[in-house]
C-alpha cells in the first residue's frame, strides 16, 4: 500500500476558531480519477491546499508515493510532481499563455529570459495533450475555458504526475467540460493520477472511479464508483436524507424537471425589457437588441456561458449600468431612466450575482444587512430603530432558516449558503412583483440550493415575474418557463422549457446556432 | 536660446526624474506603492553629502547616497513585506521620517539648520555631461526595461504585482521579489538625490522639493512602463527648462510661467493616461 500515492490520514487544520479539517483522510490508489466530494465548508479545498503545500496542517501526516512530506512548501510539492489546479484561475493576466506557464521555471539564455523556447516548449506540450490554447496570447483575452487549459499545461509542464483539480467545470459549458473529461481521461491513461474536487454528483458518477465523502471537516465515506448510487452519495454528504432539488434529481437520472410547471402564467406582463443595448465598462456592447416580456407567475431563465451579457443585462434592468438604448418597463411603468430605489418601489427585487460586492456588505451584521436599502422604514426621527431592525432580522431569520439563527453577527461569518439566504431574505422578504435572480445557488451547499429553489418557486406560484440567470444549465432547466440562450449579447434561441434539453441547448450556447425568436 | 541647450538642460533637470521613476517603477510593478520616492532621494543626497565630505571622494559619495536609498528602501519594505503595513502610511512616514532624520543630523555634525559645508563633487563640465550620473540617469531606463521585460526576475517581478498567489502557487517567493524590488527602488531614487547634492556641491534641507513626487506621477503617466515613463521624466523636465527659459521673458507674469509644470502634471496625469491600469496587486499583501 505504500505505493499509493496520496495518503492523508488524520488531517486537523483550525483557521482561528473555524476546525477546517478535523481527522480528515484520503487515500487515492495509482492510475485512478478519484472524486472528493462535499458540501461547501466541507473541508474538501483545506485539504488540498495542505497536499498542495499552500497550508500546513496542525496535525496529521501526508505521504506521497510512500514517503512522509507533511508540511512541505508549494515548491517542495512541484518538484514532487503534485500539481493543483486551482478553482480560481493562478494566472497573471497581463503576461502571456507561454509565460504563465513557465513562470517559476523559465527557460534561460545567459541573464536573459528566453521567451523563443518558452513558446516553443508550451506550444510541444500542447500539441501532446490536445489542451489547444493560443501560446502567445495573453491570458486576459483567454476564454474561461481557455484559462483553466493554460492551468492545466502548468502543471504538466512542471512534470505533474498527480494532479488536484479544485472544481473544474464551476465555470465551463457543456461542450468544454466534455473536452475536459477526455483531456483528463487521456491523462489518466497515461500514467497520471487525478483527484477531482466537486459537489456535482453527475460528474462524480461521470468520470471518477474511487470517491471520497467529506463532512464537516471530516472524510466520512470512501466508495468504489460503480458500487454506489447518487442518492447514496448525497446522503453522506449531507448527513441526513435530502429532498433531492431538481437538478440533482436531473442528474440521477430522474423525470423531466419541466414536469412542475404545471400551472399556467396569466396576464398582461410585468417585466418589458425592448431592444435593450448595453455598455460593459470598457464600452463595449455587452448587450445588443434584447427583448423579453415576463408575466405574472412566470420565469424566464438565460443560460448560457458567463460572460456573454447576462451579467450587464441584469444590472441594467435593476438599475446598476446604464442603458445605452432600449427600454425597460416594470407594470407598464417606463423605468428606463429610473434610479435604483424608485426601480425597487417600482417592484424589482434584485438578487445580485456576486454577494460580497453587491449583495451584502460583510463587515454588517446579519440584522443591519437585511435593512439594507430600506434604512427610512426602519428610522425614528431620523435615527434607526435598533428594536425594530432586531425584531425584523429575528423573524426573517427564522422564515429564512438562517444559520446560526442570531441577528448580531457580522454577515462575513456566515457559510455560503446562509450568506445568501440573507440577501434572499432582504429581496423577497418585502412586496416585489418582478425577481432578478442572478447566480442564486452560486457557491452554496446542496441544503440551501433546496431552499433557495423553493423559495423561487413559491413566489412563481404567488404570480410573481422571475428573470433566473444561471451558469448552470440544470437549474435553469428546473426552474424556467421559457428558457433563452444569451450569446455575444443577443438571445440566441428562445424555447418553452419543455423543449429545451441540454442536447438542444448546447449548441446554442457556444454559437454554433443562432435563431432568434423573442 | 538655441534647441541645443535646451535639449541639454532638459536632460539634466531630468536625471533626477530618470532615477526615481525607473526605481518607482520596478517597486510599483511588483506590487510596492511608491510614495516614499521623495524619502529615498532625500536620504540618497544626505547620506552621499556625508560620503564625500569625510572621504573627499564623491565616486565615496555616490556608494554612501546608493547605501542611503537602500537603507531606506528596506525599511519600506520591511514594513509592507514583512509587518503588512499601509503602503502609503508607510511612505509618508518614511518621507516624514527622513526629513526630521537629516534635519537633526546635519545640526549635529555641522550646527547648522540648514545646509552642509560645500562638498566634493563630479567635474560636470559646462555642459553637465562629463557627470557620470547624468549618463547613469539615462541608462536607468533601458535597464530597468531590461531587467523587467527580457529576464526571468523581471516577469516574476510583474507576477508578483498582478497576482501574487498565482506566483507563489507556482514556488515563486513573492517577499523575496518584492524586497529585492524595493530595494532596487531605493538605490535608484537614491542616486537621483545623489545627483543632486553632487551637483550642487551640498545638502541642503529638503532639497528633493517633490520631485518625488514628481517622479510618481510619471510612473502613472507612463502607465507602469518604463519607456513611457522615462519619456515623462522628459516631458515634465522639458517644462520646467521652458518655465526657467521664459523667466526673462517681458510681458507674462512670471507666477503664470512657474505654474507650467504643475498644470502639465495635472492635465497630464487627468486628462491624457485616460484608464491607467496599475498592477493589479498594487498595495495588496499577498494572501
Amino acid at each position: 500500500m505504500s505505493s499509493h500515492p496520496i495518503r492523508m490520514a488524520g488531517i486537523d487544520k483550525s483557521f482561528g476558531p473555524v476546525r477546517a479539517n478535523r481527522g480528515a483522510s484520503l487515500d487515492v490508489a495509482p492510475g485512478e480519477i478519484h472524486a472528493l466530494v462535499g458540501e461547501n465548508g466541507a473541508g474538501k479545498s483545506t485539504l488540498m491546499k495542505i497536499l498542495g503545500g499552500l497550508i500546513r496542517p496542525d496535525a496529521g501526516t501526508v505521504e506521497i508515493n510512500g514517503s512522509d512530506v507533511t508540511g512541505w512548501s508549494t515548491s517542495d510539492a512541484i518538484a514532487a510532481g503534485v500539481g493543483v489546479v486551482h478553482q480560481h484561475f493562478m494566472l497573471v493576466p497581463t503576461l502571456t499563455v507561454a509565460e504563465n506557464v513557465v513562470l517559476g521555471n523559465e527557460p534561460k539564455r545567459g541573464v536573459m529570459f528566453d521567451r523563443t523556447r518558452a513558446l516553443a516548449d508550451v506550444n510541444a506540450l500542447i500539441q501532446q495533450t490536445g489542451l489547444i490554447v493560443p501560446a502567445d496570447r495573453r491570458v486576459a483575452e483567454l476564454s474561461v475555458g481557455e484559462a483553466q487549459r493554460v492551468e492545466i499545461l502548468k502543471t504538466l509542464y512542471r512534470g505533474a504526475k498527480i494532479l488536484i483539480l479544485d472544481e473544474p467545470t464551476a465555470v465551463l459549458s457543456p461542450p468544454d467540460v466534455q473536452e475536459l473529461w477526455t483531456v483528463l481521461r487521456k491523462l489518466r491513461d497515461d500514467g497520471a493520477t487525478i483527484v477531482l474536487i466537486t459537489h456535482r454528483l453527475d460528474e462524480v458518477i461521470g468520470i471518477s472511479q474511487t470517491i471520497t465523502v467529506m463532512r464537516a471537516g471530516a472524510s466520512v465515506g470512501r466508495m468504489k464508483t460503480s458500487e454506489t448510487t447518487p442518492a447514496e452519495i448525497a446522503k453522506t454528504m449531507v448527513g441526513r436524507d435530502v429532498v433531492l432539488s431538481a437538478p440533482l434529481r436531473e442528474a440521477i437520472g430522474g423525470t423531466a424537471a419541466t414536469a412542475e410547471h404545471a400551472i399556467a402564467p396569466v396576464g398582461a406582463p410585468v417585466l418589458e425589457v425592448t431592444d435593450l443595448a448595453v455598455n460593459d465598462s470598457r464600452r463595449v456592447r455587452v448587450v445588443d437588441g434584447v427583448t423579453f416580456a415576463i408575466r405574472p407567475g412566470e420565469v424566464l431563465g438565460i443560460a448560457g456561458v458567463e460572460g456573454n451579457g447576462q451579467t450587464e443585462l441584469v444590472e441594467a434592468i435593476a438599475g446598476l449600468r446604464d442603458i445605452v438604448s432600449g427600454s425597460v418597463s416594470v407594470s407598464g411603468r417606463d423605468i428606463t431612466r429610473a434610479t435604483v430605489k424608485e426601480r425597487r418601489d417600482a417592484g424589482i427585487a434584485h438578487v445580485p450575482e456576486d454577494r460580497h460586492r453587491r449583495g451584502l456588505i460583510l463587515e454588517y451584521s446579519i440584522a443591519e444587512n437585511l435593512v439594507l436599502g430600506a434604512q427610512q422604514e426602519f428610522s425614528r426621527y431620523g435615527s434607526l430603530d435598533g428594536d425594530r431592525i432586531g425584531e425584523h432580522a429575528r423573524e426573517q431569520i427564522t422564515k429564512f432558516d438562517v444559520r446560526p439563527p442570531s441577528a448580531a453577527p457580522a454577515a462575513r461569518t456566515l457559510s455560503g449558503g446562509n450568506q445568501q439566504k440573507v440577501v434572499i431574505a432582504r429581496e423577497m422578504g418585502r412586496s416585489f412583483t418582478v425577481l432578478l435572480a442572478a447566480q442564486p445557488t452560486r457557491g452554496v451547499d446542496v441544503g440551501a440550493i433546496e431552499f433557495i429553489h423553493r423559495q423561487i418557486r413559491e413566489a412563481r406560484d404567488a404570480g410573481k415575474a422571475i428573470l433566473l440567470v444561471s451558469a448552470e444549465l440544470n437549474e435553469v432547466l428546473a426552474l424556467s418557463d421559457k428558457v433563452a440562450v444569451m450569446y455575444r449579447g443577443k438571445f440566441a434561441v428562445t424555447l418553452p422549457a419543455r423543449e429545451a434539453t441540454p442536447e438542444v441547448l448546447g449548441p446554442y450556447m457556444t454559437g454554433g446556432k443562432s435563431r432568434d425568436a423573442a | 536660446m538655441n534647441p541645443f541647450d535646451f535639449i541639454t538642460q532638459t536632460l539634466r533637470i531630468a536625471v533626477p526624474y530618470l532615477f526615481a521613476a525607473s526605481g518607482g517603477l520596478v517597486a510599483e510593478r511588483a506590487g510596492i506603492v511608491s510614495l516614499t520616492l521623495e524619502g529615498f532621494m532625500l536620504s540618497g543626497a544626505f547620506t552621499a553629502t556625508l560620503g564625500s565630505y569625510y572621504s573627499g571622494s564623491p565616486v565615496i559619495g555616490v556608494l554612501a547616497g546608493a547605501a542611503g536609498g537602500l537603507a531606506f528602501g528596506l525599511l519600506h519594505g520591511i514594513a509592507t513585506v514583512r509587518f503588512r503595513a499601509d503602503h502609503v502610511v508607510s511612505g509618508i512616514a518614511v518621507n516624514l521620517f527622513v526629513i526630521g532624520l537629516t534635519q537633526v543630523i546635519l545640526m549635529l555634525l555641522f550646527d547648522s539648520s540648514s545646509n552642509s559645508p560645500r562638498v566634493e563633487g563630479f567635474q560636470a563640465g559646462l555642459s553637465g555631461f562629463g557627470d557620470p550620473l547624468v549618463w547613469m540617469g539615462l541608462a536607468s531606463v533601458p535597464l530597468v526595461a531590461f531587467l523587467l521585460y527580457k529576464t526571468p526576475f523581471g516577469l516574476r517581478v510583474q507576477a508578483a504585482g498582478e497576482h501574487p498567489e498565482a506566483a507563489a502557487s507556482v514556488g515563486i517567493n513573492v517577499r523575496f521579489i518584492r524586497y529585492v524590488s524595493v530595494a532596487i527602488s531605493g538605490v535608484l531614487a537614491g542616486l537621483g538625490g545623489v545627483y543632486l547634492a553632487l551637483d550642487q556641491h551640498q545638502f541642503t534641507n529638503n532639497m528633493t522639493a517633490g520631485r518625488g513626487f514628481i517622479a510618481i506621477a510619471a510612473v502613472i503617466f507612463g502607465r507602469w512602463d518604463p519607456w513611457r515613463a522615462g519619456a515623462a521624466c522628459l516631458l515634465f523636465a522639458a517644462a520646467e527648462t521652458l518655465q526657467i527659459q521664459l523667466q526673462g521673458v517681458g510681458g507674462i507674469p512670471s507666477q503664470f510661467i512657474q505654474i507650467i509644470p504643475y498644470a502639465l502634471t495635472i492635465v497630464a496625469l487627468a486628462g491624457l493616461v485616460g484608464r491607467a491600469v496599475a498592477p493589479a496587486a498594487l498595495g495588496r499583501a499577498e494572501e
